[in-house]
């Protein structure tokens, strides 16, 4: 039986539900599943830990709840309309019954990316240049995406720190650390090592599926350097 | 919402400690395990160097954290835009007179991300930490972890690899491609741990009063709630029933550390929220953090101990003034907070001018002359614009204050 009314999951009411199904089996047989969910007592606890919960109409509890009963129609509503509100913050872990619903977010949005669709494609809408800078440098954040324009409420702070990037990066004392592109220096054996991963651990295949464009780039990028130092891809 | 005075002044009172049960099973210890594989040759444990301290974790048992010889795994956030905070963690080494490896064959955790986007999978999780272990292992320094999500995540991946032999098994083929060897350390271990740590000896060296600097502690969820049985709980902070770092730092130099009915709640960075949904890191890290401590304890610096947690902090403050709230107080790590106590220069060490929230009147307070170092740094940043010097270096840095050789190591 669904937990809500039918309005909410009519929406997706085109989808088949060995799609749906095929999804749900997809995240439960994820190794680290049996270890996220031992049930549930439906105590409310993650819920009341809980950022997302507080912010969105958002229900760790209803995560756990849905994935233990195996509610497929809701499973299915979740994975689109839900996991990407977690602040992945692990507040849920206090859960008592050992459950981590942050956790059995992370694999639903796992699937979600793999299969791409169209809800994780519009999640990360903007985020791309931060998977770029992440797969391609090694470093996540760097100084130089502090601009005035991208962050207008941080203040003047954002401004000056832009105007004065390079200078600032000179003024400080870690020599790891005058970059401005990067958080710190990466030499470039340990950038082919980190792209070696990527492309042996299917993670450049989940790029593709929800973003071409930036698959096509990183690819670029890549290869450039993997060709440079000897290796060759199978693509 | 306010709480009562009493509670504010000192968390918990003495009467509300709780003692662990000696009769209680302990829960099964994960190193034990680590070992068990070692023998088994599935990989290598890298043992922690000596002189280390032990200190007391949540599970009862107690964490070796060691002193020196640390490679330090740095953190994206902290390095891209928050420099003070490396820079002081390598700072207070440099003053204890301990010695320390600052590595370019060093990666993100590429947590962050992950948590962000799910744009990966736990086998590169899982790669990219053994990757980053074995380039520590070759150096035979020990791997110091500055960000809480690295920490964090380098646990849920070490019992991911414990528990998963196939996924063990994967991680090693990639490493054997890569040519390295398959390494777990015997302990992740977290900068402020480390801090909690060598509290003592950087509170021996303070050269500012504290005593009146009120602190409100933000504890990192990644640090302590995502693998929770080996972060440090301390019978004498909290009676053990909170996480004890930073609050004992903060202490032990003599600072007042007030409570707030918020503490357990997250900072609201978000992972992806902070980089594109904005509206919900603001208001959170705002209403349910910021304000709370204001409103509660009056503090003077907000300290935690965690890159996405000074960043959200910090930063989410500015915006919120047009709602009028209640607002401006600085925030940064405890590294920074601690440097300055021991006289460690504002801006070039601190780097307290890529902050957001006014930080000059808690410098005041301790007895800081701000203008006069900034006047300083200025010139520094003068003679590198006319091209006299490349960079501000250690050397500079260093010449300020002389380091003392770390005396005792219990
Ligand atoms: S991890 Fe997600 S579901 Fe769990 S408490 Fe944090 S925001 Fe809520
Ligand atoms: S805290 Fe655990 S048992 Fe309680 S509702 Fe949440 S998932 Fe279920």
């Amino acid at each position: 039986m669904a937990l809500h009314a039918p309005p909410k999951l009519e929406r997706y009411a085109d989808i088949p539900y060995e799609e749906k199904e095929r999804l749900f089996q997809e995240v439960k047989a994820d190794p680290r599943f049996p270890d996220y969910l031992y049930g549930c007592y439906e105590c409310g606890i993650c819920v009341a830990a809980c950022p997302s919960a507080r912010f969105y109409d958002f229900s760790p509890r209803k995560i756990a709840q849905t994935l233990a009963r195996e509610d497929v129609e809701l499973f299915f509503y979740q994975l689109n309309e839900d996991v990407w509100n977690c602040s992945q913050c692990f507040s849920c872990n206090r859960c008592p019954r050992g459950n981590s619903p942050g956790g059995l977010i992370t694999i639903m949005r796992e699937v979600a990316v793999r299969n791409g669709l169209r809800s994780a494609k519009e999640a990360l809408e903007g985020y791309s240049r931060v998977i770029y800078k992440i797969m391609a440098t090694g470093t996540q954040v760097s100084p130089d995406m502090i601009q005035a324009d991208a962050f207008p409420d941080w203040g003047p702070v954002a401004k000056e720190t832009a105007d004065n990037l390079e200078l600032w990066r000179k003024a400080l004392p870690p020599e790891t650390m005058h970059t401005t592109s990067t958080a710190w220096e990466v030499s470039e054996q340990t950038l082919t090592e980190l792209y070696l991963i990527w492309h042996m651990t299917g993670v450049m295949d989940m790029i593709k599926e929800v973003d071409e464009g930036l698959h096509m780039i990183l690819l670029d990028v890549m290869e450039e350097l993997l060709e440079e130092r000897g290796y060759a891809l199978a693509e | 919402m306010s709480i009562h005075a009493k509670q504010a002044e000192g968390p918990l009172g003495k009467e509300r400690v709780f003692k662990r049960d000696p009769d209680l099973p302990l829960s099964e210890d994960i190193r034990d395990l680590v070992f068990e594989l070692e023998a088994e040759g599935e990989w290598i444990v890298q043992r922690v160097p000596e002189p280390y301290v032990e200190v007391p974790r949540k599970d009862g048992r107690a964490k070796k954290v060691p002193l020196q010889h640390t490679w330090h795994h740095k953190s994206c956030g902290q390095c891209g835009h928050i420099p003070g905070y490396s820079t002081a963690i390598f700072w207070l080494h440099r003053k204890l007179g301990l010695e320390y490896d600052d590595p370019k064959d060093q990666t993100s955790c590429t947590g962050w991300n992950y948590y962000a986007s799910a744009t990966s999978n736990a086998a590169a999780q899982a790669a990219v930490a053994v990757r980053n272990f074995a380039a520590a292992y070759v150096t035979g320094f020990f791997p110091l972890i500055h960000c809480g999500t690295s920490y964090g995540h380098y646990k849920e991946v070490r019992e991911e690899l414990v528990k998963h032999p196939e996924l063990r098994a994967q991680v090693r083929e990639i490493m054997a491609k890569l040519g390295k060897p398959l390494v777990m350390p015997e302990e992740i271990v977290h900068y402020s741990e480390w801090v909690y740590a060598v509290r003592h000896e950087i509170a021996a060296r303070k050269v500012y009063d504290c005593r009146e600097i009120v602190v409100t502690v933000h504890p990192a969820c990644h640090y302590y709630k995502l693998v929770q049985g080996d972060a440090i709980y301390d019978p004498d902070i909290y009676g053990g029933q909170r996480t004890a770092v930073v609050t004992a730092v903060a202490k032990a130099l003599g600072a007042q550390v007030k409570d707030y009915s918020t503490w357990f709640d997250c900072c609201g960075f978000g992972f992806r929220h902070i980089l594109v949904q904005r509206d919900f890191t603001r208001s959170f890290a705002v209403n349910r953090k910021i304000e709370t401590m204001l409103e509660e304890a009056k503090p003077d610096v907000v300290l935690t101990h965690d890159t996405g947690c000074v960043t959200t902090l910090d930063k989410s403050q500015f915006a919120a003034q047009v709602h009028n709230k209640k607002v401006g107080v600085p925030v940064m790590s405890e590294a920074q907070f601690a440097a300055l106590a021991m006289g460690a220069h504002p801006y070039r060490v601190c780097q307290l001018h890529w902050h957001a929230a006014d930080y000059r009147p808690l410098l005041e307070k301790m007895g800081i002359d701000w203008k006069e170092k900034w006047q300083e740094f200025e010139e520094d940043l003068e003679r590198i614009r006319r091209g006299e010097k490349d960079y501000l270096t250690w050397e500079d840095v260093d010449a300020e204050i002389p380091a003392r050789h770390f005396l005792q190591v219990s």
